[in-house]
C-alpha cells in the first residue's frame, strides 16, 4: 500500500534530514484557527486538531479544560470540520478524537466527513488494535490515514502488529500517563522510540509528556519527531495565537540546531 | 445460564475493550489472571471463606408481609444490605482485592458513586494490607459525606473528581487516568459490571453469588417454584446482574429499574465510553450527557454491556422511575417493614409499587442491595 498524504509528506521531510514537529490544538477553542496558521507559519510539519469530547480519559488538566471550554462555546465535530475545510494552510491535518465521536456519526460517514473536510488522518486514542478494524477499513476506503498509538507497556510481539495497521506515522506514547507537561522527558519515551525505530521505517513521533523545546530536542535524538499538546494549548488559552507561533518557532529552532 | 463473552469481550454487540493502548496489556493480564484464579480451588475457597466469615454470607431472604398485603402480592427481599459494609459491593471487592494480591499489586484504585463501592474497597484494602485510593465526584462527596468519612477512617485516600457533572461518570474518568499512569503497580477495582473486558464478566462472576443463593432460597421458600419477577435497581448494574444470573433460565421476568434521569437502556442509544460499547445517554454528536438522579449510586449515563445485551434480546426489561416515586418508596419501606433501604434499592420498590396492579397475586423477589443509613442525612434535607 503506497503511503497516504500525511505519511508521504512526513517521510519526505524526515528523509531530507528534518525533525518533525506536530503541534496539537483543541478545535473550537477561541483563536484555534489563527493558532493553526501561526503554527504552520513557524515551522510545524503537520497539525493535530483535537475534537473536544465530554469524557477525555487520555487527557490531563490542560486539554480537559480546553475541551470543556470549546464545548461550552458550542463547538461540535461538524462545526470544527466545517472550519477545517475552509482553512488555508499547506501542511496536512490529522484530527484526534475519542471513539464515541466516530461511533455516533457512524464509521463510514465519519471517514467521508473527514475526507471531505480535507483532513488527512485520524488519531483515535481509545481505539486499540483489538477494536480498530471497522474504523480502519472505513478510513482506508475514504483515503483517511489511521495513526496508531504504541505504548511503553506493549510487549515486543505487539509492536509489529500495531505498525502493520498504522498509517501516517506511529504515535509513540512517551510515558505511562495522560497528556500534560512534565519537568523532564520520561525515560520511557526514548526507549519506546528506539524499539519502534528498530522495526519500522514509518515516521516515529513521540507524544504525551514532551513539554518544551529542550525535551523535543532530546526526544528527537532517537524519534523522527514530536507531538506537543498541553504546552501549545496552554499558550493558546493563556496568551493567544501569537504565543503559539512564538513557541512553535522556538521548538523548531531547537530541533534544527546542529547536533553534536 | 448467562454466557461468558467471546474472546472479543462482547455480549452480542456490547462490551469490548475500548481503552488506550497503554492499558491493553493490563486488560489481557487481568483476563488471564482471573481465569486462572477462578479455576483454582485454593483461590475459590479463600474467597468463599472471606464471604462467609467476614462479609456474613449467605444473606437471608426476608418476606415483607405488611407491604405484600398492602400491595396485593408476595414480596421477598434478598438482604444484601446485611452484608458487612452494608451493600452487595463487598462481594465483588473481596474477589478483586484477593486477585490484586495474587497478581502482586500493592495498590487499589476505585471509583465510587454513593460511596458504597469506595467503602467496600477501603475495607478490603485494610483487611488485606493494600493501599487504596478512591475517586469520587465532588457533588457526591457533599451528598454522601458520611461515606467519605468512613473511607478515610478505613485508611483510604479519597480524591474529589471536579470535572464535568462531578458525579460517578467523572470519578470513573479520574480513576482511568490514574490507572493509565500507574498500571504497572496498581490494580483498578471497578465497582460495577462495566469498563473494558474482562471487568463486566469478572464482576458478574463475583456478584453471581447473590443469584445462586437466592435461587436456592426461593426454591425452598416457594416449594420448588421460582418467583414471577426478579427486580433490582440498575446504575452500572452489578447487583442486578448478580441476582439475574440465578434466574435467567427460570420463568421469572427480570426487571432492572433505572432512574428516569439516568435511564441508559430506556432512553440511551449505543455508544462507547469507559472502555465499553453499551447503551449510553448522549447527544447527536456523541457527547455524553450528565445523568441526574437523587441517588448518587445510579447517577450514571451508561450501563454495563451485559444489560444492554439482555435488553436487546428481550430477556430483561428496563423501566425507569422518578425521584419522587423513589422518595415515597423509601419512606414506605421504612414505615411498613422497619427497613431503611438505600435510595438505589428504593428504585426497585418504586417500580413494584407502581406496577402493583399488574403484579397482583404474584411473587416478586427484590434485591435489597444496600442499606439506607448513608442516605439519611440527604433525606433529612429533602423531607425537612
Amino acid at each position: 500500500m503506497s503511503p497516504g498524504r500525511l505519511e508521504g509528506h512526513l517521510r519526505q521531510r524526515r528523509d531530507a534530514g528534518r525533525k518533525l514537529l506536530v503541534p496539537y490544538i483543541t478545535g473550537g477553542l477561541e483563536g484555534w484557527l489563527d493558532a493553526i496558521r501561526q503554527a504552520a507559519a513557524h515551522g510545524a510539519d503537520a497539525i493535530e486538531v483535537g475534537i473536544p469530547f465530554s469524557d477525555p480519559v487520555m487527557d490531563g488538566p490542560v486539554i480537559q479544560a480546553a475541551s470543556e471550554r470549546a464545548l461550552r462555546s458550542g463547538a461540535t465535530p461538524m462545526s470544527i470540520l466545517d472550519d477545517l475545510s475552509r482553512l488555508d494552510i499547506e501542511i496536512p491535518i490529522a484530527v484526534m478524537c475519542y471513539y464515541n465521536t466516530v461511533h455516533a456519526a457512524g464509521v463510514e460517514r465519519f471517514a467521508s466527513l473527514l475526507a471531505r473536510a480535507g483532513v488527512a488522518a485520524a488519531i483515535v486514542p481509545d481505539l486499540p488494535l483489538e477494536e480498530v478494524d471497522p474504523w480502519a477499513a472505513a478510513a482506508d476506503s475514504a483515503g483517511v490515514e489511521t495513526v496508531m498509538l504504541a505504548a511503553p507497556t506493549a510487549p515486543d510481539e505487539r509492536l509489529p502488529r500495531i505498525i502493520a495497521r498504522c498509517r501516517g506515522f506511529v504515535y509513540a506514547v512517551g510515558l505511562l500517563g495522560v497528556t500534560g507537561e512534565r519537568d523532564e522527558l520520561a525515560s520511557t519515551a526514548v526507549a519506546l522510540a528506539s524499539r519502534l525505530k528498530a522495526i519500522t521505517d514509518i515516521p516515529v513521533l513521540i507524544g504525551v509528556g514532551v513539554s518544551n523545546a529542550e525535551q523535543a530536542r532530546e526526544a528527537t535524538n532517537v524519534a523522527d519527531g514530536v507531538i506537543q499538546g498541553a504546552s501549545v494549548v496552554r499558550r493558546l488559552m493563556d496568551g493567544g495565537p501569537d504565543q503559539v507561533g512564538e513557541y512553535v518557532a522556538e521548538v523548531r529552532r531547537a530541533l534544527d540546531a546542529p547536533r553534536g | 445460564m448467562l454466557q461468558a463473552p467471546g474472546t472479543d469481550g462482547r455480549f452480542g454487540d456490547f462490551g469490548g475493550r475500548f481503552v488506550p493502548e497503554t492499558l491493553i496489556p493490563a486488560c489481557h493480564e487481568l483476563e488471564r489472571a482471573f481465569e486462572e484464579a477462578w479455576g483454582d480451588a485454593v483461590f475459590r475457597s479463600e474467597l468463599d471463606s472471606l464471604l462467609k466469615s467476614y462479609a456474613g454470607r449467605p444473606s437471608i431472604i426476608t418476606e415483607c408481609h405488611n407491604l405484600g398485603t398492602r400491595l396485593g402480592l408476595r414480596l421477598l427481599l434478598k438482604r444484601e444490605d446485611l452484608n458487612h459494609t452494608g451493600s452487595h459491593k463487598i462481594n465483588n471487592v473481596l474477589g478483586q482485592a484477593l486477585l490484586a494480591k495474587r497478581m502482586g499489586k500493592r495498590r487499589l484504585i476505585a471509583e465510587t458513586g454513593a460511596g458504597q463501592h469506595g467503602v467496600a474497597s477501603a475495607t478490603a484494602a485494610a483487611l488485606l494490607g493494600l493501599e487504596c485510593k478512591v475517586y469520587m465526584g465532588a457533588l457526591d462527596m457533599e451528598r454522601q459525606a458520611l461515606n467519605v468519612f468512613r473511607m478515610r477512617l478505613l485508611g483510604a485516600e479519597v480524591v474529589a473528581a471536579t470535572s464535568g457533572s462531578r458525579t460517578l461518570k467523572d470519578a470513573v474518568n479520574e480513576a482511568m487516568r490514574d490507572w493509565v499512569a500507574s498500571v504497572e503497580t496498581s490494580y483498578y477495582a471497578i465497582g460495577s459490571v462495566m469498563g473494558p473486558h474482562p471487568y463486566p464478566y469478572m464482576v458478574r462472576m463475583f456478584q453471581k453469588v447473590i443469584g445462586d443463593e437466592a435461587f436456592a432460597q426461593c426454591r425452598g421458600l416457594l416449594g420448588g417454584d421460582d418467583p414471577d419477577a426478579v427486580v433490582a435497581c440498575v446504575g452500572g448494574g452489578s447487583n442486578a446482574i448478580g441476582i439475574f444470573s440465578g434466574f435467567v433460565d427460570t420463568k421469572a421476568r427480570l426487571i432492572g429499574v433505572e432512574p428516569s434521569g439516568g435511564a441508559a437502556v430506556g432512553r440511551g442509544v449505543p455508544g462507547v465510553v469507559h472502555g465499553m460499547r453499551s447503551y449510553l445517554m448522549q447527544d447527536e454528536f456523541g457527547q455524553v450527557q450528565e445523568a441526574h438522579s437523587i441517588s448518587a449510586g445510579l447517577d450514571y449515563p451508561g450501563v454495563g454491556p451485559e444489560h444492554s445485551y439482555l435488553s436487546s434480546i428481550g430477556r430483561a426489561e428496563y423501566p425507569s422511575v422518578t425521584d419522587d416515586e423513589v422518595i415515597a418508596a423509601f419512606q414506605l419501606m421504612a414505615r411498613e417493614e422497619g427497613i431503611i433501604p438505600a435510595l438505589e434499592c428504593a428504585h426497585a420498590l418504586a417500580w413494584i409499587v407502581r406496577e402493583a396492579d399488574s403484579l397482583r397475586g404474584q411473587t416478586v423477589l427484590m434485591n435489597l442491595s444496600g442499606r439506607g443509613d448513608k442516605d439519611v442525612a440527604q433525606m433529612m434535607d429533602i423531607l425537612g
